[in-house]
C-alpha cells in the first residue's frame, strides 16, 4: 500500500518496530546502521526484517553526506537521537534541512520538556509510563513484561505518526516534525485506567493471577490456573457470556466424568459473580482446579472453540508458533538469513483484500 | 487551523476499546470521525465497565466509553432496521473509511460487508478488527483482549521466573491491534490517493499483538529458546530491576555498562544503595540519579501520571467539558506534529447527541426525510 514511499530507518533499538511496520505495508525502507554494528541478534534481525542495511556512521564526513542523499530522497526519516549526538543529527536540524520528508524522532520522553535529557531502557520506561505499577503481585514489587515491550508501543505510535504527517504532506508538499514519546507510548497500554483517578480519585493497582474489584463482597476470582503443561487464562464470569461458558465447562466435566461439587447445582442463568462470597467462589473453583490439572493446553484451546466458551491458553512462543490459527492464515514469513538459512518472521500484521503483504 | 487528516471522513461501527480507539487516534488529528451505535445495543463501554460519574451507572455517565471516544460525532442507527441500514449505507457513502469490530460476518449480514459498502462508495477503505481474523479455522472465537494477551504470549512473559503468569492491565493487546490498525488506514488511503482503489483490511488481534513479541518469536524459530518470564531481570544489564524506596514508592533502575554501575556507586556513596533508596522517595532518587547519568525512574502510579512535569509539559491530558460527566481528562496521543499539531478537538458524544447535525448537515437530508427516518425507527 506504501508503494514508493521511501524510508530512511536510522533508528536504535527503541524505534526498530516503526520501519518494520511500515515496510509490511509496502514501504522502502533503507536501515542505516554503524558499520560493525550487531546485526545477528534475535531482536535485531526480527524487527528489521525486510530493510536494506546501509552501513555509515552518521557522524563522520562521508557517513554525514551519505545520509543527507538518502533523506534528501525519504519521505519519511526515523531517527531516534541522544542528547549527546552531533548537532546536525538532530532531528529538527534534519527537519529543516529537508522541508519535503516527514522527519519522526523517537526518544524515551519526547524532545522537550523537563526530563527530554533523561536516560531510560525499557524498564524505565515501563515505569514512568504506569504500566509497572499495574503487573506484579498486590503489596509485591511492580513488574515489566521480560521482552522489551516499550520500545515496541514507541514504534507502533511512531509509524501511525510518521503516516498522519505523510496525509498532510501528501496534499501540501510540507513534511514536518513529528516528535514521539516512548514514556507516553506506553500510557496507551493502560486501556481506561487513568479515568478511575480523574472520575473517582481510586489508583488502580497491580492484581497478580487475580481478579478483584468485581463482586462487591470483595471476593477475588482466579485468572491463571495450572494445567498439565503450563497455564490456562480463564475467569467465571457473569451475564449471557459467562453463563455459555459456566454451563460449557460443566458440560465438558460432566462428560469426561470429572467430580463437580457445588456446581453440579449452580442455576449459571441466576448466578450472579458481583454478589458471590469469598467461600462460594473457593468452593466454585476448587473442582474446576482440579478438572484444569489434568487439561493441556491445546486441549483448552480446541475444546473452548469448539464450545464457545471464553478462556484461552496461557501461550509460550514454541505454542504460539504451533497454532495452526496462524498457519491457516499464512501468518509467518520465510526469509533468507545472513548466512543463508531461511529464517521463520512474523508476518505483515495486517491482511488486505484477502492477501498478506508479502506473502505470495 | 490546518489538521493533517481533516480531509478523512470515518464511519464507526462495534465498540469496546479495538475499534473506537482507531477512530479517536485519528480524530484527534483532524478526521471527522462518526460513532454509530443504536438505542437498543449502545457501545458496551457505556453501561458494562466502570469508573462512573460520581459512581453512579448511566448510559451518558461512563468514563470508560469517554476515554476512547474524543474528538468524534456520536449517533444512534438501529441496524436491525431496514431503515436504519439504508441510512448507514448514505452514510458510508459520504465516508472514506469504515471501521468495525463486530464477529466475523456480521456486518455482511446485515447488509454492510465490505462488497457492499464498497458498491455505494467506490475506494472505500474498510477496516474489520476482531480476536482471530476474519479467517481461519478459529475466525469465528469471540474473545475478550485481556484473555486473548495470554494466547498471544505475553502473560507468560510477566511474573517471577518460579510464580504464576501474571495479567497485564485491561485488554492490553486491543491497544496494540489499535495502534496498528491505524497504521494499516492510513497506508491504506496512501494507496487510494495513488491507484483510486479502495482496500479491505484485515486485521487480528492475535496477530498484531504479535508484533510485540517478533523477537523471542525469531529466537524460538531460528535457536530453539523458549523466553521464559523473569521478574524484572534483564540478561544483557550490569544491573537492572525495582528496588523499594520511602513513603512506599519503587525505583525502576539499571545500570548498563561497568561505568554506568560506577556512576551509581558513587552517587550514593558511602551508603549501600538499599539504605540510600530506603532514605528518599523515588521521585527524589531518580532526579538524583540521572543528574549522575544513571538510567532512573519512578514506578509511577496511575495517579502519578497526572502530576508527572513532563507529562504536564507534553499536554498529555486535555480536560474538556462532558455534558454529563463536566471536566474529563482525555488522552493524548503518543505523537505531535510541529506543524499541523493534533488536539482533543472535542468532549465524547453523549448517545445519539450529533444525530441531527451527521445527517441532516453532512448528509443533507431535509427535516421531512429525518422526520420519516424517525418515524419508521431508524434513529432506534
Amino acid at each position: 500500500m506504501l508503494r514508493g514511499c521511501a524510508v530512511v530507518d536510522a533508528t536504535d533499538r527503541l524505534a526498530w518496530l516503526a520501519g518494520r511496520l511500515l515496510g509490511d505495508l509496502g514501504a522502502e525502507v533503507v536501515k542505516v546502521e554503524a558499520p560493525g554494528a550487531d546485526t545477528h541478534a534475535a531482536e535485531w534481525r526480527a524487527l528489521n526484517a525486510g530493510k536494506r542495511l546501509v552501513a555509515l556512521d552518521p557522524a563522520s564526513a562521508a557517513g554525514g553526506a551519505q545520509f543527507e542523499a538518502l533523506a534528501a530522497a525519504a519521505d519519511i526519516v526515523l531517527c531516534t537521537p541522544r542528547p549527546d549526538a552531533p548537532p546536525d543529527t538532530d532531528p529538527r536540524r534534519i527537519a529543516g534541512r529537508h522541508p519535503r520528508a516527514v522527519v519522526v524522532s523517537v526518544t524515551p520522553f519526547g524532545l522537550t520538556g523537563p526530563k527530554s535529557g533523561w536516560r531510560a531502557s525499557d524498564l524505565e520506561l515501563m515505569a514512568a509510563g504506569g504500566a509497572m505499577s499495574l503487573a506484579g503481585e498486590p503489596g509485591g514489587a511492580p513488574m515489566r513484561v521480560s521482552a522489551p515491550q516499550a520500545y515496541a508501543w514507541a514504534g507502533a505510535q511512531a509509524a501511525v505518526g510518521a503516516l498522519v504527517a505523510l496525509h498532510h504532506q501528501r496534499r501540501s508538499g510540507r513534511g514536518q516534525l513529528v516528535d514521539v514519546s516512548a514514556q507516553s507510548a506506553v500510557i496507551t497500554a493502560l486501556s481506561h485506567a487513568p479515568t478511575f483517578v480523574d472520575l473517582l480519585g481510586v489508583t488502580p493497582t497491580r492484581a497478580g493471577a487475580f481478579m478483584t474489584g468485581r463482586s462487591v463482597t470483595g471476593a477475588q476470582f482466579r485468572v491463571f490456573w495450572p494445567c498439565r503443561d503450563g497455564y490456562l487464562n480463564f475467569i467465571l464470569y457473569g451475564g449471557a457470556a459467562g453463563r455459555r461458558t459456566n454451563e460449557q465447562l460443566v458440560a465438558w466435566m460432566r462428560a469426561r466424568g470429572a467430580e463437580l461439587g457445588p456446581l453440579a447445582d449452580i442455576d449459571w442463568g441466576r448466578w450472579d459473580p458481583t454478589r458471590a462470597t469469598q467461600g462460594e467462589v473457593d468452593a466454585i473453583e476448587a473442582p474446576v482446579g482440579r478438572f484444569f490439572a489434568a487439561v493441556a493446553k491445546r486441549e483448552f484451546l480446541e475444546e473452548a472453540h469448539r464450545r464457545e466458551m471464553l478462556g484461552y491458553p496461557v501461550s509460550t512462543v514454541a505454542d504460539i508458533a504451533a497454532d495452526p490459527q496462524l498457519a491457516a492464515r499464512g501468518f509467518w514469513r520465510e526469509r533468507r538469513g545472513p548466512d543463508g538459512r531461511t529464517e521463520r518472521h512474523c508476518g505483515a500484521f495486517v491482511v488486505v483484500d484477502g492477501r498478506r503483504p508479502g506473502q505470495s | 487551523m490546518t489538521r493533517a487528516l481533516d480531509d478523512v471522513r470515518i464511519a464507526e461501527f462495534g465498540g469496546y476499546a479495538a475499534g473506537p480507539h482507531i477512530g479517536k487516534l485519528l480524530g484527534n488529528f483532524g478526521a471527522t470521525v462518526v460513532h454509530v451505535e443504536s438505542r437498543a445495543r449502545p457501545d458496551g463501554f457505556r453501561m458494562q465497565y466502570p469508573p462512573y460519574k460520581d459512581n453512579r451507572p448511566g448510559i451518558d455517565r461512563g468514563g470508560c466509553f469517554a476515554y476512547f471516544n474524543d474528538s468524534k460525532l456520536g449517533v444512534t442507527l438501529d441496524l436491525k432496521n431496514a431503515r436504519g441500514v439504508e441510512l448507514a449505507r448514505r452514510l458510508v457513502s459520504t465516508c472514506d473509511v469504515v471501521i468495525e469490530n463486530m464477529r466475523p460476518g456480521v456486518m455482511a449480514r446485515i447488509g454492510l460487508g465490505y462488497e457492499a459498502l464498497a458498491a455505494v462508495r467506490p475506494g472505500l477503505v474498510m477496516l474489520s478488527t476482531c480476536n482471530m481474523g476474519q479467517s481461519g479455522p478459529r475466525a469465528d472465537t469471540p474473545g475478550f483482549g485481556s484473555q486473548l494477551t495470554a494466547l498471544a504470549g505475553m502473560c507468560n512473559l510477566t511474573g517471577a521466573s518460579e510464580g504464576p503468569p501474571m495479567l497485564l492491565y485491561g485488554p492490553y493487546i486491543d491497544f496494540i491491534a489499535s495502534t496498528l490498525g491505524a497504521a494499516a488506514v492510513l497506508a491504506a488511503l496512501e494507496r487510494r490517493r495513488r491507484t483510486g482503489a479502495g482496500a479491505w483490511l484485515d486485521i487480528s488481534q492475535y496477530e498484531c499483538g504479535l508484533q510485540f513479541l517478533a523477537g523471542p518469536l525469531l529466537d524460538y524459530h531460528r535457536d530453539g529458546r523458549i523466553a521464559q518470564r523473569a521478574g524484572n531481570a534483564d540478561p544483557d544489564a550490569v544491573l537492572h530491576g525495582a528496588y523499594p524506596c520511602a513513603d512506599g514508592t519503587w525505583l525502576a533502575l539499571s545500570c548498563w555498562t561497568e561505568a554506568e554501575r560506577g556512576r551509581l556507586d558513587a552517587a550514593v556513596a558511602p551508603q549501600t544503595l538499599a539504605d540510600w533508596l530506603a532514605a528518599r522517595p523515588a521521585r527524589a532518587a531518580a532526579e538524583a540519579l540521572q543528574a549522575a547519568g544513571v538510567h532512573a525512574h519512578a514506578v509511577s502510579t496511575v495517579a502519578d501520571l497526572f502530576t508527572d512535569p513532563q507529562l504536564a509539559a507534553r499536554g498529555q491530558w486535555r480536560r474538556r467539558p462532558h455534558p454529563v460527566i463536566g471536566d474529563q481528562a482525555y488522552c493524548f496521543p503518543a505523537f505531535d506534529l510541529a506543524e499541523t499539531p493534533g488536539e482533543i478537538t472535542r468532549a465524547a458524544p453523549t448517545l445519539g447527541a450529533d444525530n441531527e447535525q451527521v445527517f441532516g448537515e453532512l448528509l443533507g437530508l431535509s427535516a421531512a426525510e429525518l422526520a420519516e427516518y424517525a418515524a419508521a425507527g431508524a434513529f432506534d
